[in-house]
């Protein structure tokens, strides 16, 4: 048993830190960014590329660096603490994740080394309007004629769905069951709204109106099953980025209760607001076990224990983040509500990935049904 | 990162759990998971099993019995000990005092000791708290005078757990009236049979007698009972309470009780073939608290198996503020499964009402000592503020 990262995965956390950081230390460089189309910035998508980082997840022999689950969690961590707009978690770890899952041979091929060269951005189009984090779709549908599939109906939100260039899209089988299919930007009958998000952050709705679509994968079969489990894949690695970016929080609002002063004294002096502080490090602690033990349990547990992990790690990471989130603009005080100042910027960020794909009541009445069917929760493999 | 034990872990945790289940006799463990009080002689029994098999002070220096263990060795010793209901070593013998003998005594004192407290051969106590002194450890009063090759005690203990079984005392006297607070203080061993020491009990809000007052009336001590040097006892109270704090999240009984709680939440029917486990504000009252104790576990082995270089692991304070927390949340949600047959506390065996919900309540009323004692969880709060977060 082992809690420590290893030197490889040290240096690997020394160099997106380096990278994000440069980039996105100065909040006002990430003000700037987000205050444009795209959203995040080419440059640093480029570096992240070069980097290796938006390979890390897939095989060397499609373009990536072959990298588990712990390297994963340690970029999503990195990228967490600054806020960092690159769509690292929807783009690499979820829509890729799915064409890793479920792609043919040929699909990864293309696709994955287009993904780990920064040549394409891909959106995972899922939600629908009135679904609610389910694996499977049913607002849009596809239809299959001699010309190949097609697809029809809305998809909204989706993470950077306007930028996208290519998009992977899930939708009802005429037969029963969920498909996977691949939509690229150009294709016509294709139609994407794009707006802000409250943190910072971009989404569309794309229309599909009997839009030509390439099915992933050969085997036009049920994917529930693959689009599970690369959910779960993904909230393990949003569970990181919260950590980070709840373990910037509580080092900023440390900083400011030292530094803000108030009748004369800086806020620290007040117990009041110092062991409130200290029941957020608790929490943060807390969630950080859960994020480290979750991709432990991702390198090599069955997908009944992933999801198992999965939920559990959600479940914590939310609690976790709205304690965090809220403490620190309350600690903060009236600075706490401006956009000008970072702290509430990641409140924001961490209301948005507690939403993105499961929030903790979710994932609480998920693992409540099975209760009794357990004595206790031992962590050990 | 590795999740898994290394082959050699997991062969010791088998040895534990097998010589727990097997080795410690069935009614003592019976009245751990009972909850029931258990005898004097039923804590020296199970210890000096234990202590017949190297198992009760691991964390003492190997010359005097202790394992040079890991600490995830430790660790996982202490869960296998709570998961089989196997009463843990006295705590006062195991962790505090003679842990300080070996670092702090003298080689006489290391020889008249040691193997006697391992074997709980002698039974002690602890003499810190104060009426006027609680976490407030360093304002305490009790003084020790020098009077030839004796010392003359003084003064008033109080929350002497068990004190009513104890032979002997260690306490904290005042031996410099003169010096600032901490440093006037030493550590003496006193005979609880000496003339002038009186325990008085003190009935607690469950209607047990688990804690004492001890009062010493000009109490003549030998001044060789001295632990270490006079006026140096800070340094020494320190190290054992930085002891006390291992192990003090119990997160193997609080993960065992959590288990009995929902095996006994299924036997409340609420209706037609349906029980209070289905009911979905209980069952999900209990995940949660199923996750915080799984992420508390989790950090207790990111301490644990990070805590080899000697140094606490800073989430370490988490530890005790946490799982005594859990610790009462659990006896909380026991008290609500109960419902009305919480109140039958009084009844006998002879009541239709299961034990459980009998002993529901009192362990629940308890248990509101364990964010007290051991530095109270505020005490915690303050440790994370100030050194952790540097406010």
């Amino acid at each position: 048993m082992d809690f420590n990262y290893d030197e490889e995965q040290q240096a690997l956390r020394e160099a997106v830190r380096g990278l994000a950081g440069k980039a996105y230390a100065d909040f006002e460089n990430r003000r700037r960014v987000v205050a444009e189309e795209p959203g995040f910035s080419e440059k640093v998508w480029t570096q992240l590329a070069e980097m290796g980082v938006l390979g890390l997840p897939f095989d060397e022999a499609y373009g990536g660096m072959g990298a588990g689950a712990v390297e994963v969690g340690i970029v999503a961590q990195e990228l967490g603490r600054v806020l960092a707009p690159e769509p690292f978690l929807t783009s690499v770890v979820l829509a890729g994740g799915a064409v890793a899952a479920a792609g043919s041979e040929e699909q990864r091929i293309g696709l994955l080394d287009d993904v780990s060269s920064g040549g394409s951005v891909l959106a995972f189009a899922h939600a629908e309007p009135g679904s609610r984090w389910q694996p499977t779709a049913s607002a849009v549908t596809a239809s299959s004629s001699d010309d190949g599939w097609t697809l029809t109906g809305v998809k909204e939100p989706v993470p950077d769905g306007a930028r996208a260039d290519i998009l992977v899209v899930s939708a009802a089988l005429p037969a029963g069951g969920t498909g996977l299919f691949v939509v690229t930007a150009e294709t016509p009958g294709l139609t994407r709204e794009g707006y802000r998000t409250h943190d910072g952050g971009r989404a569309a709705k794309v229309t599909f109106a009997g839009t030509p679509a390439d099915l992933l994968g050969d085997d036009p079969g049920d994917r529930t099953g693959v689009i599970a489990r690369v959910l779960d894949v993904a909230r393990i690695a949003a569970c990181h980025e919260a950590v980070g970016a709840m373990e910037f929080s509580l080092e900023t609002t440390a900083a400011y209760l030292k530094s803000r002063k108030q009748f004369g004294v800086t806020l620290n002096t007040f117990q009041a607001l110092t062991f409130r502080a200290a029941d957020m490090y608790v929490s943060l602690e807390q969630a950080r076990s859960l994020a480290l033990w979750a991709s432990m349990v991702l390198d090599g547990g069955s997908d009944a224990d992933v999801a198992t992990a999965a939920s559990r790690a959600s479940l914590g990471v939310s609690r976790a983040g709205r304690h965090i989130g809220q403490e620190a603009i309350q600690l903060h005080g009236g600075i706490g509500m401006t956009a000008e100042y970072s702290i509430g910027s990641y409140t924001s960020r961490l209301t948005a990935l507690d939403h993105l794909l499961g929030d903790g009541n979710h994932h609480l009445g998920l693992l409540a049904t099975d209760v009794g069917g357990y004595r206790e929760v031992d962590p050990l493999p | 990162m590795q999740l898994a034990l290394s082959a050699e872990d997991a062969e010791f945790r088998d040895q534990m759990r097998e010589f727990f289940t097997t080795r410690i006799p069935q009614e003592i463990r019976d009245a751990v998971a009972e909850r029931r009080e258990l005898t004097r002689e039923q804590f020296v029994s199970s210890m000096q099993i234990l202590n017949a098999a190297g198992l009760a002070v691991p964390n003492w220096p190997v010359e005097w019995g202790g394992r040079d263990w890991t600490p995830l060795r430790r660790h996982i010793w202490h869960e296998e000990m709570q998961r089989a209901f196997v009463p843990p070593p006295l705590g006062f013998n195991a962790s505090m005092i003679g842990p300080v003998i070996a670092q702090f005594g003298s080689q006489e004192l290391k020889e008249r000791f040691l193997a006697k407290t391992a074997n709980l051969d002698i039974w002690w106590s602890q003499g810190f708290s104060e009426p006027d002194a609680g976490s407030d450890l360093a304002s305490l009063k009790t003084r020790a005078v020098r009077d030839g090759d004796e010392y003359v005690v003084n003064g008033q203990k109080t929350w002497t757990t068990l004190g009513q079984y104890g032979d002997w005392i260690f306490t904290l006297v005042r031996t410099n009236p003169e010096a600032k607070l901490q440093a006037g203080i030493s550590m003496l061993l006193i005979d609880m049979t000496s003339p002038g020491v009186e325990v008085r009990p003190i009935e607690l809000i469950d209607g047990g007698h688990e804690v004492n007052e001890v009062w010493f009336t000009d109490v003549r001590v030998p001044a060789e009972n001295l632990v270490g040097e006079e006026n140096r006892a800070w340094d020494y109270a320190k190290f054992l309470l930085g002891n006390e704090r291992v192990g003090v999240a119990p997160v193997g009984a609080t993960k065992r009780n959590l288990a009995q709680a929902k095996e006994w939440a299924a036997t409340v029917s609420t209706g037609e073939g349906t029980t209070l486990l289905d009911d979905p504000l209980v069952s999900t009252r209990i995940v949660e608290l199923e996750n915080e104790l799984l992420a508390l576990e989790l950090t207790a082995l990111r301490v644990v198996a990070h805590s080899t270089d000697g140094k606490p692991h800073p989430a370490s304070s988490v530890l005790k503020l946490r799982g005594t927390e859990l610790q009462q949340a659990v006896t909380e949600l026991v008290v609500d499964l109960a419902g009305p047959a919480s109140l039958a506390s009084g009844a006998g065996d002879d009541s239709d009402l299961p034990w459980w919900a009998r002993r529901a309540t009192p362990t629940y009323l308890n248990f509101r000592k364990a964010s007290i004692y051991g530095g109270s969880n505020e005490v915690q709060r303050q440790i994370i503020a100030r050194t952790i977060l540097g406010l």
